[in-house]
């Protein structure tokens, strides 16, 4: 068994940080939004496996303070997958057909820096 | 640490768990495995969410989706539509009772839009059986700047600072209470965490200790250290074996983490907890005979002085406060004295969790500032009165509280308050009681707790309080004398005056508070031999219509006592002599031509 004592205020708090993670998904602060389009057509067109991506993406980076919501079908199959990102105060912006190797650009550019990924833009809706 | 994109959170509250939720739980692990997104959602089972009436519960993050009334059968739906697609089930959101909309965010419930949930912000939130998500949640942050950054002098002033008072029910000045006991002499003294709420209707304490167990640790921790204690006890009765089965998860992790034991954070503050099941007798909640119970003693109080801090258990200075007043301290310690006082009245600081029951339409735990009204707990949180019948009464404070009537709708909830108005604030059991209930009754029934579970040892309480419950079951029998009124009363002051601990010194408060509001009622039931409100039993007089009753004889047949008598196809007669009112006749008729007074 590892050594479990705290044995400091200092230690108590690094504790904290780490475990802050474990309800971060529930708090309710104003956090970027990943949104993925799973309908059947999403799912059809390879959804989940975006989503894979991005898990692992925010893995990678030790972005635990992303929520990833998932969605319905909105009616524009033919460009799915669709994956949407809001930044807290910022309007909601649409990518299509994503790819794995999108979401770690889409990531690092927009989530990480606010810089939207032009050429797989779709839209925005206010 | 994985990263889980959805938090699956269920109620393992005794209300929800009774109502099927472990079986819920595991389904939502079953197909989530099925489908492949165990990996991705966390499923984790809470304390109560406070609205036990829509159990089994179950909230998803991030989006804050509240379902209600979730069976096994549902969790393959919310798996593949919510989880998996993105899709919310409607069919399963609350439906809110005032404007029959169904409310899809947790945090737009109304039941929830009046609440200032402090005590109870994590229950609910947290699973209660992880320490490290209360630490994620600042749990332990106010003990380390407590031993660490403050002397035991300060943290004391901080407590009087705050205007906490005792959340069982005296409302005692908190600091002040701790002050007394950290003045007296001696280099062996104990705090006591008293669980053993008794009061019918009750369950606050229990869902914080189910909730939030490490809150209360916590707290007592803070506790031990201001008053120089380096042991503790928590009395819990053994009919909460959920809440010691979780004190006693927290208890381990706590030790394991060093946060319990010899040195907390490497300071020279040590401290040491137990748990002492108790067996359920009400009076084991007064203090003195808590601390005899749990040195083993049959259970009495003893007189005061001396008072527990100065001689307690094992006869050292001793400090006991209830399972939500200890779980105010952390926050108070962390957030400052200042930012608690900021909430509620002048007297009566910060919030108080009320077990809400009766006849509202939301029924559960709900934690108000101090101040809100009874209307706004009643009409707004409650979502008023179920069927939309009439209010007549709430009974506040428990067995030892005392009733509050209309005219008291707009009375501002804190400790002066409800004592001018002849109630109590108690440790938090709101019943609320419609037309249909009658008051004559409702006394009885508190009374027949108190008596039951008076131990016996002063001749007041013993006595006095079988005396009241005699003339009253007289009243409800039909056999009241005008007279009994004047002795109700006056027994009622008498033990009040004389009894030698609370349990009998608040025992008559429902009948002396049930005599000022609604002596018609008493009267009622002595001088007509009715009840008014046709809730006693032996008063009713169950009568045919002759112009309804169409002489189908399916009454006559149906009586047991065969009472009924007439033609067929000619109105038939009930002969109240023989009449056992066992209401068979009135299930029976197909034309609704017999009623009941």
């Amino acid at each position: 068994m590892t050594e479990k004592k705290i044995r400091s205020l200092d230690d108590l708090r690094k504790l904290k940080e780490k475990t802050g993670d474990l309800t971060s998904a529930r708090s309710e602060d104003d956090k970027v939004k990943i949104i993925l389009g799973m309908g059947t057509c999403g799912i059809a067109a390879g959804a989940r496996e975006i989503m894979n991506a991005v898990l692992k993406e925010l893995e990678t980076r030790k972005l635990h303070n992303v929520a990833v919501e998932t969605t319905g079908c909105i009616g524009m199959c033919q460009n799915e997958p669709l994956l949407d990102v809001i930044r807290p105060g910022e309007p909601r912006i649409t990518y299509c057909l994503v790819t794995p190797a999108d979401v770690t650009r889409i990531i690092s550019e927009h989530v990480v820096n606010g810089r939207i990924v032009q050429d797989k833009l779709f839209g925005r809706a206010d | 640490m994985a990263l889980y994109r959805a938090h699956v959170l269920i109620c393992h509250g005794t209300g929800c768990a009774s109502g099927g939720s472990p079986k819920v739980l595991e389904t939502f692990r079953e197909e989530l495995q099925k489908k492949n997104l165990d990996k991705e959602v966390l499923v984790i089972a809470t304390g109560c969410h406070g609205m036990c009436e829509f159990g089994p519960i179950v909230v998803v993050y991030p989006e804050g989706t509240f379902y209600s009334q979730v069976k096994p059968e549902d969790v393959a739906e919310i798996v593949e539509e919510h989880l998996y697609k993105g899709r919310i089930v409607n069919r399963l959101l609350y439906k809110e009772p005032i404007s029959a909309q169904k409310v899809c965010h947790y945090k737009e419930i109304p039941f929830y839009g009046k609440q200032h949930r402090i005590v109870l912000s994590n229950c609910g939130y947290i699973n209660p059986d992880n320490i490290d998500e209360y630490i994620s949640r600042d749990g332990y942050q106010a003990l380390g700047k407590c031993i660490t950054e403050m002397s035991p002098a300060a943290v004391i002033e901080e407590m009087k600072k705050s205007g906490l008072r005792g959340r069982g029910g005296g409302g005692f000045s908190t600091g002040l209470k701790w002050s007394f006991c950290a003045a007296s002499p001696g280099n062996k003294k104990y705090v006591i965490c008293n669980a053993d709420e008794g009061d019918p209707g009750a369950f606050m304490d229990r869902s914080i200790l189910e909730g939030d167990p490490h809150a209360v640790l916590e707290g007592m921790m803070i506790g031990a250290y201001a008053m120089g204690a380096d042991e503790g006890y928590i009395y819990c009765r053994a009919e909460y074996p959920l809440a010691i089965k979780r004190l006693q998860t927290a208890i381990h992790q706590a030790t394991e983490y060093g946060l319990l034991g010899a040195n907390v954070l490497g300071t020279d503050f040590s401290f040491d907890l137990h748990i002492k099941e108790g067996a359920g007798a009400f009076v084991c909640g007064e203090e003195t005979a808590l601390m005899a119970s749990i040195e083993g003693q049959r259970g009495m109080p003893r007189p005061r002085p001396p008072f527990p801090a100065v001689k307690g258990l094992w006869g050292k200075p001793t400090n006991i406060n209830n399972v939500e007043t200890w779980a105010n301290v952390p926050r108070i310690m962390l957030q400052g004295a200042e930012c608690f006082a900021a909430m509620g009245t002048e007297k009566s600081k910060g919030t108080k969790v009320f077990a809400l029951t009766g006849k509202v339409k939301n029924t559960g735990l709900v934690e108000v500032p101090m101040g809100i009204t009874i209307r706004e707990i009643v009409y707004e949180i409650g979502g008023g009165i179920i069927g939309d019948k009439k209010f007549k009464a709430v009974q506040i404070g428990g067995p030892s509280g005392g009733c509050l009537v209309e005219e008291h709708l707009d009375l501002p909830v804190d400790y002066e308050s409800l004592t001018a108005a002849g109630a109590i604030m108690g440790s938090g059991g709101l019943v609320v009681l419609d037309e249909s209930n009658c008051m004559v009754d409702a006394a009885k029934f508190f009374l027949e707790f108190t008596q039951r579970e008076s131990c016996g040892k002063c001749v007041p309480c013993r006595e006095g309080t079988k005396k009241m419950l005699d003339i009253l079951t007289r009243i409800t029998e039909g056999n009241g004398k005008p007279e009994d009124l004047d002795t109700l009363q006056y027994l009622g002051e008498q033990i009040k005056a004389t009894s030698l601990c609370a349990l009998g010194g608040t025992a008559p408060n429902p009948v002396l508070t049930t005599l000022k509001y609604f002596r018609h009622e008493y009267e009622a039931h002595i001088n007509e031999k009715r009840c008014p409100a046709g809730a006693c039993q032996s008063l009713l007089r169950y009568t045919i219509d002759p112009e309804k009753c169409i002489g189908c004889t399916k009454c006559a047949r149906n009586c047991p006592v065969s009472c009924i008598s007439g033609k067929v196809k000619e109105p038939h007669v009930i002969d109240q002599e023989k009449c056992i009112k066992c209401g068979a006749c009135m299930a029976n008729c197909p034309v609704g031509a017999i009623s009941k007074k």
